[in-house]
């Protein structure tokens, strides 16, 4: 249990040791703690930015979608209205059109009305003259009588 | 062992046991076994953190940097907690003495006849395994803790200062032998008690690990299993106690008042 040159030796050892650590042991292990331990806060300040980015995005979200929503309400009125107008004005077209077709109609029934009645009276004449022809016989001469015919033809007219 | 022991009888065994190998007469003589032990502990601590340092990574640690920052965070928590100044040397300290004082004890946890058994087959007739139940072993770690507890003291302080502080501490100038034997003893108890708690716990462990050696085997593993437990906490607290005395006496001569 004597103390002796161990004690040297030991201290030694220990001095040795204890350099060594100084040197080559504590600063890179050190130092990698500090460094993970910056990486670390920077990633959670990272993802803390990045949850704070979340909300204004879905801020940003909804204000766009109730634009987006508002704009299509918008453009769904304006379709509405112009589809009113739409009809409004085909509405208004056709009335003009049937009454363009009637007053069409009318001017061609009384045009055939007219050709109808020159169509009868040309008849009439003719059976007039048929029938006068018939009673009168031969004694009446067409070339003769051509002035009276006239004047029968043009009364009638 | 158990039958040379009882051979030589109990005693035998427990001095054999307690004996180390010892080369030379007088002070200059060494002791091989404390020697060798505590400087292949050293090794095995330098190994482990020198390969842990140099595959550090800032990325995700493996196993063995793992435990080597937890350790190196753990002694850097105590050096903060106790020690207010700023030096480099300080922690590195701490974390030498934390780890090369638990494997000198962590040695204790060996079945106490067994490496002295392989010793006895390679012609060793002595040999004591754990090195802090040497008192050069803990003395030189006290004794170089004192050094720097003085050196450290005059260079804060001054040569002047650290005088004066010897002189006229803790009760003034007028009583000035009497501070001068206080701070005396105050400073010499440091080392002291250092190395001699560290001994003295590790030395009563070691004695008691062989006299339940000693017992019948069938009565061996219900008291060696147990106190093998306890000393897990023993070699740890002690390493730890000699680590953070250490950091607080650097801090009080870091201390200028």
């Amino acid at each position: 249990m004597s103390i002796n040159a161990t004690l040297i030796g030991q201290m030694i050892t220990f001095a040795l040791l204890v350099w060594f650590t100084m040197k080559y042991i504590w600063p890179p292990l050190f130092d990698s703690l500090e460094e993970r331990k910056k990486k670390i806060a920077d990633g959670l300040a990272a993802a803390e930015k990045g949850q704070e980015q979340i909300v204004l995005a879905e801020k940003r979200a909804k204000l766009v979608l109730k634009e987006a929503k508002d704009q299509s309400s918008e453009i769904v009125i304006l379709a509405q209205k112009r589809a009113n107008e739409i009809v409004e004005e085909s509405k208004h077209t056709a009335k003009q059109e049937g009454e363009r077709l009637i007053l069409a109609a009318k001017g061609q029934i009384e045009q055939e009305l007219q050709q109808a009645k020159e169509g009868l009276r040309k008849e009439i004449t003719t059976l007039a003259l048929s029938a006068a022809q018939q009673i009168l016989g031969a004694e009446i001469d067409k070339a003769k009588h051509q002035d009276i015919l006239n004047k029968v033809s043009s009364q009638l007219g | 062992m158990a039958t040379e022991a009882h051979s030589e009888g109990a005693t035998g065994y427990i001095i054999h046991h307690l004996t180390a190998l010892r080369i030379g007469e007088g002070f200059w003589s060494l002791h091989l076994d404390t020697l060798f032990f505590s400087v292949f502990l050293g090794g095995v601590f330098i190994w482990f953190f020198k390969s842990a340092a140099e595959k550090a990574t800032t990325d995700v640690p493996g196993l063995a940097q793992n435990f080597a920052e937890m350790l190196i965070e753990f002694v850097d928590q105590q050096v903060k907690d106790s020690f207010h100044g700023h030096s480099k040397v300080i922690a590195p300290l701490a974390l030498t003495i934390f780890c090369w004082v638990f494997l000198w004890n962590f040695m204790d946890l060996f079945p106490v006849d067994i490496l002295p058994l392989i010793g006895s087959m390679m012609g060793i007739e002595y040999l004591r395994v754990v090195p802090s139940t040497d008192l050069n072993a803990t003395f030189a770690m006290s004794i170089s803790v004192f050094f720097l507890i003085i050196f450290y003291s005059i260079k804060i302080k001054g040569p002047i200062g650290f005088v004066k502080e010897l002189m006229f501490q803790p009760f003034g100038p007028w009583l000035t032998p009497f501070n001068l034997l206080l701070k005396l003893v105050e400073e010499i108890a440091k080392p002291i008690s250092l190395a001699l708690r560290l001994f003295g716990n590790l030395y009563a462990g070691e004695l008691i690990f062989i006299l339940i050696a000693l017992l019948p085997w069938y009565v061996q593993p219900f008291l060696s299993f147990p106190w093998a437990i306890f000393h897990i906490l023993i070699i740890t607290l002690q390493a730890f106690i000699f680590m953070v005395l250490t950091i607080v006496y650097l801090s009080m001569a870091h201390e200028d008042h």
